[in-house]
């Protein structure tokens, strides 16, 4: 029986996260904390490592070594202990296009153990601007829209930490913006953390209060995103970002 | 079981609750083809009735077997569907990153599939004795019985078809659907089993179905049929559930290993 996480104790803890495929290593000796009402960025060129790591830390994939623990709880042994306090919204992942968006939230609900259903789906509906869609299918829904229940699929059961896999890939820039702030907000009003990956430096500096580079599998700068441009000679996150993803011998690491 | 476990089962009960009610598509297979089924085998029914002149009534034989052979085919086919579903919606990493269990994934397709085999097998019911004048009274209680095992094999057979697509990916999806025929030759549906040849039969001994059969027909033939043969059955039927439970558990420990739950695309093989 794990003890109950202490206020300040990190909502995740990942240690030593390893995954190998055959030959290739995806994720390599991976370490870091997401903290109480903390967005943490995790940054990196495709095949980086992101997406994987995010599966392992929602149970769709097992590492090869390493420990990952939610709010104290080992993923590895108490699965769905730990997978109650968590939720995810990801662009690979949309929520099946044959039900409604209603539909989909109340089956989602279910499954997340979710009390006064009706009265947090209406909640949500009304806070992603998805009251006008409540019947309609998700499938003939856009990309956008599908996004923001994706979003409020996430929000179901307050999760107290929130994986976002590139949220607002397909937003147009107001809705991103919205969306940002609804995220901030849920953050700031409650004790879980978000775990962020996004290609969109702009709204790394905007939303996270820290990040970590991935290259290669292996998080190789950690810090404040609007501090690490500076101290790494960079005018920019983005900048920085490139030569990551480039040229990661030519960073000072010290 | 507790209240949480209860809920998370109803989710997926609902899920498919809502895709049969808004499709056509999934509600007319429910029954059409068992309607065809029994209008086809009613028909040669009453044909051997009139042409064999041994004074065999065809009608229960073989028409009654039909009847429960699509009853397992059906409840195979339910738990299969039901799993298909999350197939085709791409649903897995979304399912499977809840708070879900294993068990309570299963639990949902088999009792999803109940509901829509029973009303199958409602249909097949009312088609067979109102129209051929079938009657399982001849079976009397035992019927209860032989639909209970015919429904545990057949829930057993969905929870195997879903794991080797699990394992092999969605274009091994073929390999559900001809599964209880590949079975049917060797459970004696419409035969006894002492017309195969040895190896057959050893294999129809292994399968609970055939002792269904087998019952049914000495008992519309006048026979007696010894309950602690159905007992057997029965208990293999539960062997096999367990064994189609910890294959899927296992497939899903391996999917989830190699990556092939978060990358469930048409070919995933590895």
């Amino acid at each position: 029986m794990t003890a109950p996480a202490s206020p300040a104790a990190p909502v995740l803890a990942v240690r030593d996260l390893r995954k190998v495929y055959a030959e290739t290593i995806a994720v390599d000796g991976v370490s870091f904390d997401v903290g109480p009402k903390e967005i943490v960025g995790l940054l990196g060129p495709n095949g980086a490592g992101k997406t994987t790591a995010i599966n392992m830390v929602l149970g769709v994939l097992a590492p090869t070594t390493g420990s990952i623990r939610i709010e104290d709880i080992d993923l590895a042994a108490h699965r769905s202990r730990a997978l109650a306090r968590t939720n995810f919204a990801a662009v690979y992942a949309p929520l099946p296009g044959n039900l409604t968006v209603a539909q989909n939230l109340r089956v989602f609900a279910l499954l997340y153990g979710v009390t006064r259903i009706a009265e947090r789906i209406e909640e949500l509906l009304a806070d992603f601007d998805l009251r006008p869609f409540r019947d309609t299918k998700c499938g003939v829904l856009s990309s956008g829209e599908q996004t923001r229940v994706g979003l409020a699929k996430a929000m179901l059961n307050r999760p107290n930490l929130l994986l976002l896999d590139e949220p607002t890939a397909s937003l147009d820039p107001a809705t991103a913006r919205d969306i940002r702030a609804r995220i901030k907000a849920f953050v700031a009003a409650g004790t879980g953390g978000v775990l962020w990956t996004s290609h969109n430096m702009y709204e790394v500096e905007e939303v996270c209060d820290r990040v970590l580079f991935l290259s290669h599998g292996r998080v190789l700068l950690e810090g404040d995103p609007r501090a690490l441009p500076g101290e790494h000679g960079k005018r920019t996150l983005e900048e920085l970002f490139i030569t990551v993803a480039r040229e990661p011998l030519t960073l000072d690491l010290a | 079981m507790s209240a949480v476990a209860l809920r998370r089962l109803a989710a997926l009960v609902l899920r498919q609750f809502y895709l049969l009610r808004s499709s056509v598509s999934r509600i007319v297979p429910l029954f059409v083809w068992v309607l065809i089924d029994i209008l086809l085998w009613g028909f040669i029914t009453r044909y051997l009735n009139t042409v064999s002149g041994s004074g065999v009534n065809f009608v229960p034989v073989l028409l009654g077997a039909a009847l429960l052979w699509d009853f397992n085919t059906r409840v195979m086919h339910g738990v299969s569907m039901a799993f298909l579903e999350d197939v085709w919606a791409r649903n897995f990493v979304n399912l499977f990153a809840t708070p879900l269990r294993i068990g309570e994934y299963l639990g949902g397709l088999v009792i999803s599939s109940i509901a829509t085999s029973a009303l199958g097998l409602a249909v097949m019911l009312v088609a067979a004795t109102s129209i051929f004048g079938l009657s399982f009274a001849a079976l009397g209680v035992m019927l209860v019985p032989f639909l209970l095992v015919l429904l545990m094999f057949g829930i057993a057979l969905g929870i195997v078809g879903t794991a080797f697509v699990l394992r092999l990916g969605p274009a091994a999806e073929w390999f559900i659907w001809p599964l209880p025929a590949v079975i049917s030759p060797f459970a004696g549906v419409f035969y006894p089993v002492a017309t195969l040849p040895a190896w057959m039969q050893g294999i129809a001994h292994a399968l609970p179905p055939s002792y269904v059969f087998e019952g049914m027909r000495r008992i519309v033939t006048g026979g007696t049929f010894a309950p602690v043969t159905l007992a057997w059955a029965t208990l293999l039927a539960a062997l096999y559930i367990a064994l189609a439970c910890w294959l899927f558990a296992r497939v899903h420990a391996h999917v989830v290993r190699t990556g092939l739950l978060a990358r469930y695309t048409s070919e995933s093989v590895s």
